[in-house]
């Protein structure tokens, strides 16, 4: 049987997700001499491949780039999780949906930088994807298969949830992990 | 407790039970160890039936009625639990949060949360509904504690003990719908109320974050609610 092909993805999130599922330990060597790590913050690998048998993603929908990169991951993906509350639930980056881009934009690089004595003004132009007007989970964006809520979610429980997708069932998640935690 | 009230007989999810004419499915279910969700409900306050979570089904209506204000009666079917219960209840937390800005990881209550419990025990693993993200004050003038109405779920826990067991009405409601507000005094910051006699009752008794006492790290905040019934019990004159 060929090994199951793995993808894990950080979208708008602090990367305490990713720090968490290296947080396994020597279970990640069961866990990778069972799969092929086609796709991942960890991998070399420039486009998200297809035909990806299960990613798990961190961090919400920040940004048109987020937006264009989980459509892309969707249609590769057969078994798509909803990885940690940012994806889940918008968590902390969702911080700032109750305020307008333009707003947060002149916060950040206008008026916070200049407080700092460097002069500011400089709002990131083309090279930087755009911001979306409200961060939003992965669910009101695309189908989600498996929902891990969590921030970040704990380690033994990437591992039960990557141990129960191998085995070809569906992880029952229920009173493992809350938001927030 | 009405001394003369008649015992009724009736069912509870199948099982025959006696129980006082006067308490309420709530009381019953709770004393024969059967768990109803309720987020409103505090023993010891009034009970006004607003966050809905103790709905049950009722044998002889299709209606689902808050187990909270309903009271037993001779011959009643009631069942606390099944699939339609569940998913209402789930929708209704879901509801909860795409309302106001509750973000756990980052809340007060972060672990000790009734709202964030009820997740857990009833299953909510995320939101189907579109978030509201309202634009919502936190109201820190006052010297001991702080209201943020992020996290503000319109029990009214807060409301009642400050009328009904304190008895100062420092606090109440304003406005309706998704625009209410729990308010101090005339709708003035908290910290300028003549009437707080800052006894912090409200505090202990809030299901969320929304209600803090300033200056504690989250690991020591403890939340006493047990004095309610001994307070209710005391004024009744009976110990
Ligand atoms: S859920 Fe928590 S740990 Fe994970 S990316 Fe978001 S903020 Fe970081
Ligand atoms: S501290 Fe006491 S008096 Fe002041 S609002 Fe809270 S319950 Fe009312
Ligand atoms: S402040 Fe707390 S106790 Fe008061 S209504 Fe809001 S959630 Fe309930």
């Amino acid at each position: 049987m060929s090994k199951m092909k793995i993808a894990t993805v950080w979208l708008d999130g602090c990367s305490g997700c990713h720090m968490s599922m290296f947080d396994m330990d020597e279970k990640l060597i069961d866990i990778l001499e069972k799969v092929d790590l086609v796709y991942s913050p960890l991998v070399d690998a420039k486009e998200f491949p297809e035909g990806v048998d299960v990613t798990v993603i961190e961090g919400g929908v920040g940004s048109e780039e987020d937006k264009h990169m989980l459509e892309l991951i969707r249609a590769r993906t057969h078994m798509l999780v909803s990885y940690g509350d940012c994806a889940v639930t918008g968590n902390v980056p969702s911080l700032r949906n109750r305020f307008s881009v333009d707003d947060l934009i002149k916060r950040s690089y206008i008026e916070n930088v200049s407080a700092h004595g460097d002069g500011g003004g400089n709002v990131p132009g083309d090279a930087v994807p755009r911001l979306l007007p409200v961060e939003r989970p992965l669910h009101e964006v695309v189908r989600v298969d498996v929902f891990i809520p969590g921030c970040p979610p704990r380690p033994g429980l990437t591992y039960f949830m990557l141990k129960e997708l191998l085995e070809g069932r569906m992880p029952d998640l229920k009173e493992k992990t809350r938001f927030g935690l | 407790m009405n001394e003369s009230a008649r015992i009724v007989t009736f069912k509870m999810d199948g099982r025959e039970i006696g129980a006082r004419e006067d308490e309420t499915i709530l009381q019953v279910a709770t004393d024969n160890g059967i768990f109803i969700p309720t987020l409103c409900y505090l023993e010891g306050l009034s009970a006004m039936g607003g966050c809905r979570l103790c709905m049950v089904e009722v044998k002889e209506t299709s209606k689902l009625v808050p187990s909270c204000v309903t009271y037993a009666r001779e011959g009643m079917e009631v069942i606390t639990n099944s699939e339609r219960l569940a998913k209402y209840r789930i929708m209704l937390l879901e509801l909860f949060f795409a309302e106001r800005n509750h973000i756990c990881a980052i809340c007060v209550a972060n672990g000790r949360c009734e709202l964030q419990n009820l997740t857990v025990n009833l299953g909510m693993t995320h939101v189907h509904f579109p978030y509201f993200y309202p634009r919502v004050p936190v109201d820190a003038s006052h010297e001991r504690f702080v209201l943020d109405h992020n996290r503000c779920i319109l029990c009214t826990r807060c409301v009642r003990v400050c009328a009904e067991i304190e008895g100062a009405h420092t606090l109440d409601v304003m406005t309706r719908g998704m625009d209410s507000r729990i308010i101090t005094d005339l709708n003035q910051a908290w910290g300028s109320s003549v009437t707080c006699t800052r006894c912090g009752k409200c505090v202990n008794v809030c299901p969320t974050g929304a209600l803090s006492e300033k200056g504690k790290a989250v690991a020591d905040i403890a939340v006493k609610k047990q004095f309610l019934p001994y307070l209710t019990r005391m004024r009744r004159g009976k110990q």
